[in-house]
């Protein structure tokens, strides 16, 4: 990592130049958000693949192709392995001086994507592959994903009288990723913007390949209204539902770690998806996340 | 590796001499019986710098092919190989190959599809993906083999093309014996096959969207080019089977080889390997005095439909062997034979023998009993549209 050499970015400095825009995203969409931010940060020297989800959903609908950049949708399960037949490809070329991402969503990352993205982590290809998390199928209208939160209502985890939604928490992909010995894997918040622009600079700049997940309200998913998206997902950082973290030369390391949290209620209530829990379900979110905390703060935060 | 004029190689190692001859940058497979020995001979001659390609180590057939089309996608050759229940796995991916306009070239060593478990050839893994929008030639030994991977390239990647190619070849029949086979020489084959270049290509210069989707509106229209592409191929193949054939010595017939069907009253279709054994026979027929031929359709997409209708328009009868069911119906060949056919072109009998089933053995009896079969139909005698060879239960059986 050139860390030294590196000029942090924020909102000041950060490209002006748009390299997706023009598409059908819902107002007030994080997922199209996130992949704007990263694509500022990357450049136009980039090529990115998509899977079956939202944003290709609504990015390349012949003729009117939102990406200013070379794009491709992947299949559903093959994002990770396209990126990294884009690399080889690109790499016997002799353009090796360029950046492949791939921008796929909670369920093509964590679910049907999975096999191919440790394929590529294995292989140590020098792709870019950020995860935007809205927590749930929202492309096919809201259904549960590997990522859904416990309590969550969706399509397929109705809320009712036998069964108060989704009943298990959402896999820690962070760790998975982590656990194949990754060159660079972060956490990130579109409520964090900058963190998570410096985040996508950093993995720009391994050499092999690099996982961001990043945390992406979806306000027609999550019931929410169109413009608070950006502050939810600040919010679920502050409660503590979520975490800003990194995964740098085999250590992990909690890039912010409250002293305080604040209200999971507050969070969870302005959402509709959460609208029909009970006191005892907070509860058992509120025990897990401590669960979660402890762990990562006696682990990570021993580490140096 | 140094290539020898002459090499004694199974059919595996022709593909795989194939592939390196036709210089790829990217080879992405993963290893399946009895495609196998393919992927470990390529990654020996990547080891050793016989091909200067990048070999992906992925991690299942669906990423080897989806590998493929993101290298093919950024102007790169690229080559796959698989077998049944790989191919099958890649189904998704190869609609989407042929829908993007990669001109991928992939070896499928033809094996019967589970359940039953069977390692053991058949054509049900490529006949079940024959809408899949592939070219697919099936060879009958190893030396059309190489020819094929070659000319493969040389066909898919021609500019009113632009279609993925799939050379098929019996699994262990071909992939597993051993023959001796003419190596074409690097320069020749580098001027039969120039690099590999397509404006359908992401480029830094001018960013593309590739892969896209289409709303109603536009659909037919992509699928309509798809499909005028691969029938424009028809005369693609034929030209390259020429080219081929002034520069290095051998050609294969283009879409179909046709043996003795001159003054046959009776001929057979068959694909692939079988079709050697297929030609002995006609030969110890012919000998006795019966005009029979054999016809060895070569490639099942794009359909040789005009050959058919000429050799309906011959002979009196036309027998079709499908290593392959469409179960509820009848073999797939059969079935596109004889649609070919409808109308005034149709022979007075057409029937299909179904057998081969998991490596089961057909015969050269079995096959001279097919011709029988046939001339006898033709004199009239009743006969059944679909039969099975050598079945081991007896039919009365299977109705209690």
């Amino acid at each position: 990592m050139k860390s030294e050499n590196r000029i942090r970015l924020n909102a000041q400095n950060i490209s002006d130049n748009e390299y997706f825009f023009g598409h059908k995203a819902c107002a007030g969409c994080a997922g199209s958000l996130a992949v704007r931010l990263a694509l500022k940060v990357l450049g136009e020297r980039t090529f990115t693949a998509l899977p079956a989800g939202c944003m290709s959903a609504v990015g390349f609908i012949y003729p009117q192709m939102a990406f200013a950049i070379n794009a491709m949708i992947s299949t559903f399960p093959g994002t990770a392995s396209l990126l990294s037949g884009m690399k080889a490809g690109l790499k016997k070329l002799g353009k090796e001086d360029v950046n492949i991402v791939g921008f796929a969503g909670d369920g093509g990352t964590a679910d049907i994507g999975i096999q191919a993205l440790s394929g590529a982590i294995d292989r140590r290809d020098r792709v870019i592959y950020i995860c935007y998390d809205n927590e749930a199928y929202m492309n096919t209208g809201i259904q549960k994903s590997g990522l859904t939160p416990f309590g969550t209502k969706t399509t397929t985890t109705p809320a009712g009288k036998n069964i108060r939604g989704c009943l298990t928490h959402k896999k820690n992909m962070f760790e998975i990723v982590a656990a194949h010995d990754i060159e660079y894997a972060a956490t990130a918040s579109v409520g964090y913007p900058e963190d998570f622009m410096n985040k996508v600079q950093k993995a720009a700049e391994a050499s092999t390949t690099s996982y961001i997940h990043v945390l992406a309200p979806c306000p027609t998913g999550w019931g929410t209204p169109t413009e608070t998206a950006v502050e939810i997902a600040k919010d679920a950082v502050d409660c503590g539902l979520w975490f800003l973290a990194e995964y740098e030369e085999g250590e992990f390391k909690l890039n912010r770690v409250p002293k305080e949290f604040s209200s999971v209620k507050n969070y969870l209530f302005q959402q509709s998806r959460f609208k029909h829990l009970t006191e005892d379900d907070i509860i058992e979110i509120e025990r897990f996340r401590d669960k979660k905390w402890d762990r990562m703060k006696s682990k990570w935060l021993n580490e140096k | 590796m140094k290539y020898e004029e002459k090499m004694f190689v199974s059919g595996n190692e022709a593909v795989a001499l194939g592939v390196c001859l036709s210089r790829p940058h990217v080879i992405s497979a993963y290893p399946i019986t009895p495609q196998t020995v393919v992927v470990e001979r390529l990654s020996e001659l990547v080891e050793d710098g016989s091909i200067d390609a990048d070999f992906m180590h992925v991690e299942s057939e669906h990423s080897a092919l989806s590998a493929a089309m993101g290298s093919s996608a950024v102007g790169a050759r690229t080559f796959t190989a698989t077998s049944s229940q790989g191919l099958l796995y890649m189904a998704e991916c190869l609609h989407y190959a042929s829908g993007g306009r990669f001109p991928i070239v992939m070896m499928n060593a033809n094996r019967s599809l589970a359940l039953p478990w069977s390692i053991y050839g058949d054509l049900r893994d490529s006949l079940s993906l024959l809408d899949s929008g592939w070219i697919q030639v099936y060879v009958e030994d190893a030396q059309e083999a190489l020819d094929m991977i070659i000319q493969g390239y040389k066909i898919a990647e021609h500019k009113e093309v632009l279609t993925p190619f799939m050379v098929n070849l019996d699994g262990f029949v071909l992939t597993h014996t051993y023959e001796l086979v003419q190596v074409p020489n690097q320069q020749e084959v580098d001027h039969f096959l120039p690099p590999f270049e397509t404006v359908n290509k992401m480029a830094l210069d001018a960013p593309k969207s590739l892969g896209f989707s289409s709303t109603p509106q536009d659909n037919l229209e992509f699928k309509y080019q798809q499909h005028m592409a691969m029938m424009k191929s028809i005369e693609i193949i034929e030209a390259s089977d020429r080219e081929f054939g002034q520069r290095f010595g051998r050609t294969y017939g283009g879409m179909v080889d046709a043996y003795k069907c001159e003054d046959a009253d009776a001929v057979l279709i068959t694909l692939g390997s079988i079709t050697g054994t297929a030609r002995i026979v006609i030969d110890q027929l012919r000998e006795e005095g019966l005009k029979v031929g054999l016809f060895k359709i070569r490639y099942m997409r794009p359909f040789p439909v005009n050959e058919i209708r000429e050799l309906g328009r011959k002979v009196k009868a036309i027998g079709v062997l499908d290593k392959d069911i469409s179960f509820g119906y009848e073999g797939t060949i059969f079935t596109n034979v004889n649609s070919a056919l409808v109308g005034p072109d149709s022979p007075k009998v057409t029937m299909n023998f179904v057998g081969g089933f998991g490596g089961r053995n057909i015969s050269k009896a079995e096959i001279a009993k097919m011709f029988h079969d046939l001339l006898f139909a033709m004199k009239g005698k009743p006969y059944d549209r679909v039969n099975f060879v050598n079945l081991g239960v007896k039919t009365n059986e299977i109705r209690k």
